[in-house]
């Protein structure tokens, strides 16, 4: 009872303003305490530099222009890799989902290769590609690949049958049943993939460019490292949490504007 | 309890709640009943799924404009009958006429589900009735026209989730008539609705079917309903039709008159006794 009451509680205080903030102010707490335990010596600064550190790093790699370059390079890999994964991956489960032939033809196969960890593939990437930027690419897009196809597929199977008849009696043509009917009832299902595949989108890209890559963010990090920079280390992992953060807000708005029929996002 | 206090409401107040006659005078003015309805013959029609004999030979002949009502237990095939009607299905032989040249836009079905598109907007799921006039221009129009002979065009940009069940199947309804068929054709429109809305929507399915003369096949479990609508009612048992009872009671009807109670007690015998056999 008492639980309920407390999960109940905010709702009864909602001030639209406030609304937006309640989010922030845990992770402003946490930067707060950061900031004094590493002022106090609390933290060692060789473990952890502070906030501050952290901030005036970044601010000396904007000014050197260093930093806008790596961000450039790592948001071009994961949006191209992304496009490209997802948009076979896209293409595979419309065709699989609405036409039996390639489903036969093409399922088996792609599960199979689903059971293979795409970051296993490393050693082998790095062999027939180097550390180019088509390495980057490929994982990117496999690992994007997967969650998209598995979604859409699924997202078209599952469209209420019953509405597919509707439309046929009502002489909706093929092209008309994608659109009006299928499509649109396999939407949800698809943008659970595209969440999927972003999160899985930022962890490709930031082992593949740790591991093999002469730029971007990932590359940032490891010389930092290499020259025991530590500030710039944390600088390059939190604008990973940032831009996935990004991502992930960008996809929800998509979201919002293209689902506005379903109840489950109205405005409570 | 809750049903039985429902159905004792006198029918003056029934009526008062089902308010959507006031929009539909305008609509007769302005449209006449243009669209006549098809009469159907039915020769010798046989249809299985397997080893199960659903249809043993139907012979059957609907005039233009009847309306008929088909009762029988469940799995007598009654939607197996009218699927074979609307087209849905191939029969295994036999023959269904429908007059001549018939458009695919002159024979509309509504089930017992609405079947909205729960992603376009009330207005525009009745747009999809309109078949291959879809994109034309008078497509708005015509599809508000059909709403406001359903009494909902207040909630033309409505999605189809903030709709009640009645209102839903009275946006199924319009999208069924938008584009004027010559037969309609439901399979227990009403079978999911509370007592007090099923009388509105009986009340409704009977204007529209005046208004429009359009030849009416309903399947119901309801034998009230059926008496309370039809020209007609048919029994279908063993994959035949058993019996075919005429409703001679004057429109409008008086439900529960001793007249429609009468029949209803016989139908409901032959349906019993069918029972019974098996
Ligand atoms: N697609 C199908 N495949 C196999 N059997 C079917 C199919 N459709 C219907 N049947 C069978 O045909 C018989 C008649 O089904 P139908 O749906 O016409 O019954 P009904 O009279 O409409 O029943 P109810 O009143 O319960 O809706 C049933 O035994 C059913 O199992
Ligand atoms: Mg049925």
């Amino acid at each position: 009872m008492s639980l309920i009451d407390s999960v109940s509680f905010p709702r009864s205080f909602r001030v639209p303003r406030l609304d937006g903030l309640i989010q922030w102010i845990v992770p402003l707490a946490i930067i707060a305490i950061w900031q004094v335990a590493s002022v106090t010596g609390f933290v060692p600064t060789r473990v952890l530099p502070a906030p501050s550190d952290v901030l005036l790093a970044g601010w000396k790699l904007l000014l050197s222009g260093e930093l806008a370059r790596n961000i450039w390079v790592s948001f071009w890999r994961a949006s191209i890799g992304f496009l490209i994964g997802g948009g076979i991956g896209f293409a595979f489960g419309l065709a699989n989902g609405l036409s039996q032939l390639s489903n036969k033809l093409t399922d088996t196969t792609l599960q199979m290769v689903r059971n293979v960890p795409h970051l296993a593939l490393i050693p082998l990437v790095i062999l027939w590609f180097g550390i180019d930027e088509s390495a980057k690419l490929f994982l990117v897009a496999l690992g994007v690949f997967f969650p998209i196809y598995l979604n859409t597929l699924h997202g078209i199977r599952t469209v209420d049958p019953q509405l597919i008849e509707m439309g046929r009696i009502y002489g909706m043509t093929d092209g008309e049943l994608f659109r009006r009917v299928i499509f649109p009832g396999a939407l949800p299902s698809i943008f659970v993939g595209i969440r999927f595949a972003l999160g899985i989108m930022w962890l490709t890209l930031i082992v593949a460019e740790t591991i093999a890559a002469s730029s971007g963010l990932g590359y940032m990090a490891m010389q930092a490292r290499e020259f025991m920079l530590i500030d710039v280390v944390v600088l390059s992992i939190l604008i990973y949490a940032l831009l996935g953060k990004l991502a992930d807000s960008a996809s929800r708005v998509l979201e919002r504007l293209t689902l506005s029929w379903h109840p489950a996002y109205w405005k409570r | 309890m809750q049903t039985a206090l429902r159905t004792s409401l006198p029918e003056t107040e029934l009526a008062s709640r089902a308010n959507f006659a006031p929009h539909a005078r305008v609509v007769r003015e302005e449209r006449p009943a243009h669209s006549s309805g098809l009469p159907l013959s039915i020769r010798a029609l046989r249809k299985s799924y397997g080893d199960n004999e659903v249809l043993r030979g139907i012979d059957l002949h609907i005039p233009a404009g009847q309306f008929v009502a088909i009762v029988g237990k469940s799995g007598c095939g009654k939607s197996t009958l009218l699927r074979l009607i609307a087209g849905l299905e191939k029969a295994d032989s036999g023959s269904i006429s429908l007059g001549d040249a018939v458009k695919p836009e002159d024979i509309r079905v509504m089930f017992q589900e609405p079947r909205l598109l729960p992603w376009a907007r009330v207005l525009s799921n009745v747009e999809v009735g309109l078949g291959r006039d879809r994109a034309s221009s008078d497509a708005h129009s015509r599809a508000e026209e059909a709403l406001t002979e359903v009494g909902l065009i207040d909630k033309r940009d409505q999605w189809p989730s903030v709709l009640s069940g009645g209102q839903k199947q009275r946006v199924a309804l319009a999208r069924a008539l938008v584009s004027h068929p010559r037969v309609l054709a439901f399979d227990e429109p009403l079978g999911a609705l509370d007592a007090l809305t099923r009388i509105s929507m009986q009340r409704l399915l009977e204007r529209v079917w005046r208004d429009q003369g359009f030849t009416a096949i309903l399947v119901t479990h309801d034998v009230a309903e059926a008496v309370a609508l039809a020209d007609r009612v048919l029994v279908i048992d063993e994959g035949r039709i058993a019996h075919d009872v005429t409703v001679n009671a004057a429109r409008p009807r008086e439900r529960g008159s001793a007249e429609l109670a009468a029949l209803e007690g016989s139908i409901l015998g032959h349906l019993l006794s069918a029972d019974d056999r098996t």
